[in-house]
């Protein structure tokens, strides 16, 4: 029997290269676990018909030693992220039957390494939600209590990781879509600099927030799967090149050990049993040599009301190709009007629905002044205003979500209190720098609590050192 | 903003929504833009950017792309010689 619950990539590769196991024993344990589980948490919406094909690249490259760290390791990727020959439907209606023409650059870099990805995973309709949802095919249950949401949106990610039903995943964010499910199963999930990976081939929500994201249990895993991923891709014109990706001073840098605390931003609105965790937790970085500073972010609170400006506007432009012309959901209708309107009206899901109009009222005449040309100053300014802030410290540190995992059903009928899930999340999306989100503890009844940091762009290694240093040793 | 302004919006975003949702996207429009009206209160000014744009477009040349023709004719909901077929856009009143 495989320990899937302790497993790393390390480990695993180690265990490949001795032959103490093979691909297909590691692949078949995870499927395993998912014929057992996946009914109940509906984590996956499909498991793959190619995994054989895909185990059997792994099993040659053990053969003729080209293996990599990432062979053979077990995958779950987002219903967002496009994978060639395979539906990839954003969990929506309107692409149920779409099949990708072509692999994202993320999974041909995958491929190229040699993973297995197992199956795609749940997630809130275009990534728009906190809890999964919002998806067209059924919620995700939470691994850890099948009565409450995994978060989201890349809730099947995370509920795949936290259910050993793969040793790690890929999701997207927008708004903390990774962090929030990373926060509520237990999880590490990293949203890296903005640039750094490829969103070529991904269903884009809003094209200057969006990110691929990791999931997985250590800090390990997340960084091997970064450090494999990020590179500049032309066909991403959003993408970092390779000159700007390396900061000069990282390693020597006076501030690494130095930890922002913008206490302001949560006086209020955060439950006492996560505030409680959080201070403990900054005790806990304190008796590991960092030094805390109180800082302030003045307009940092107003990320969220920037945010569900911003994202929704980009959002309708966005979702504008999705008319069931080209493909995708298609309803009949005498005139081409009737076509868009019917298959739109048909094929979106209330959540989408909603954003989509509130992007087309913020952007229109009359009101756009008021609303987005606003939102994109205040976001210039809580940009200028975090990069400020580390030229004093190295780190920024918050809770990673102001409440533990709520019961499924909840807040489904009050969008402001769903989207408060993120109030934390934003300031990184806004502002583009990297962030990550770390298990912090449990609960009595093993609900978990994480905290997450902020360091300034492209120092996701920094990210890394703090969570090692931060999270609880690993069984050997 | 009212059931017309929600109709409106609706046409211009090519959704069709029925009768029962007006309402309740009314409620929810009207707290969104409650709670993302608190930008009202902050005084940017003239905030610039203090970043320079610069042009990232590929060169317009061929390239071997990995995806075929066939696998988006494949997708068209509607087709006739393998090209698009779509409602006529024009009529004659």
């Amino acid at each position: 029997m495989i320990d899937l619950s302790n497993l790393t990539i390390q480990k695993a590769h180690e265990a490949l290269t001795k032959g103490d196991y093979t691909v297909r024993e590691l692949v078949d344990a995870y499927l395993g676990v998912i014929k057992e589980k996946n009914t109940e948490l509906n984590a996956y919406l499909e498991v793959y018909n190619d995994i054989d094909t895909q185990v059997e690249r792994a099993e040659k490259k053990f053969v003729d030693k080209t293996a990599t760290l990432l062979t053979g390791i077990p995958f779950a990727i987002k219903d967002n992220i496009l994978y060639k020959g395979h539906i990839a439907s954003a969990s929506s209606k309107i692409l149920e039957n779409y099949t990708a023409a072509y692999d994202a650059t993320v999974i041909q870099k995958l491929k190229d390494a040699g993973v297995v990805v197992l199956g795609r995973t749940n997630m809130d309709e275009f990534a728009m939600g906190s809890s999964t949802q919002t998806s067209a095919f059924g919620v995700t249950r939470n691994p850890l209590d099948p009565t409450r949401v995994p978060g989201g949106s890349s809730g099947g990610s995370a509920a795949a990781v936290a259910a050993n039903m793969a040793l790690v995943s890929l999701g997207t964010e927008t708004c903390g879509s990774v962090r929030e499910p990373a926060a509520f199963c237990g999880l590490v999930g990293l949203k890296p600099t903005y640039g750094s990976v490829s969103r070529y081939g991904i269903i884009a929500m809003g094209n200057s927030l969006d990110q691929v994201s990791p999931l997985g249990k250590r800090v390990e895993d997340v960084e091997i799967i970064f450090n494999s991923l990020a590179a500049y891709d032309p066909y991403d014109d959003t993408s970092l090149p390779e000159g700007l990706r390396t900061p000069k001073d990282a390693k020597e840098n006076k501030n690494n050990k130095k930890i922002g605390v913008p206490w302001h931003l949560f006086e209020t609105g955060v439950d006492p049993q996560v505030m409680q965790n959080f201070k403990d937790s900054v005790e806990k970085l304190k008796s590991l040599g960092y030094e805390i500073i109180d800082i302030e972010l003045p307009h940092a609170k107003y990320s969220l009301a920037a945010y569900y400006i911003i994202m929704p506007a980009e959002v309708s432009t966005n979702l504008s190709r999705f008319d069931g012309i080209r493909y995708g959901y298609s309803a009949k209708g005498d005139t081409l009007v009737e076509v868009y309107n019917k298959s739109r009206g048909g094929g979106f899901g209330k959540e989408a629905r909603r954003r989509i109009l509130l992007g087309t009222y913020v952007l229109s005449h009359g009101y756009y002044d008021a609303y987005y040309n606003k939102a994109i100053k205040i976001r210039e300014k809580i940009r200028q205003e975090v990069l400020q802030a580390f030229q004093n410290v190295g780190l920024i540190l918050t809770p990673t979500v102001p409440f533990l995992p709520f019961k499924l059903g909840e807040k489904m009928d009050d969008p402001v209190a769903m989207y408060l899930c993120d109030v934390f999340s934003a300031p990184a999306n806004l502002s583009g720098v990297p962030s990550i989100a770390l298990p912090s503890g449990k609960t009595k009844e093993g609900l978990p609590f994480s905290i997450q940091f902020m360091a300034p762009q492209n120092r996701e290694d920094a990210l890394f050192a703090v969570g090692k240093a931060f999270e609880t040793p690993a069984v050997q | 903003m009212d059931i017309k302004d929600v109709e409106k919006l609706a046409s211009l975003a090519r959704i069709e929504l029925p009768e029962d949702e007006k309402e309740q996207i009314l409620k929810d429009m009207g707290s969104i833009l409650e709670y993302v009206k608190q930008i009202e209160e902050v005084e940017v000014g003239d905030v610039a950017p203090d970043h320079t744009l610069h042009n990232a477009w590929r060169e317009d040349a061929p390239d071997d792309r990995k995806f075929s023709r066939d696998s988006i004719i494949a997708q068209f909901p509607d087709s006739k010689d393998n090209f698009l077929k779509v409602k006529k856009i024009l009529s004659n009143d």
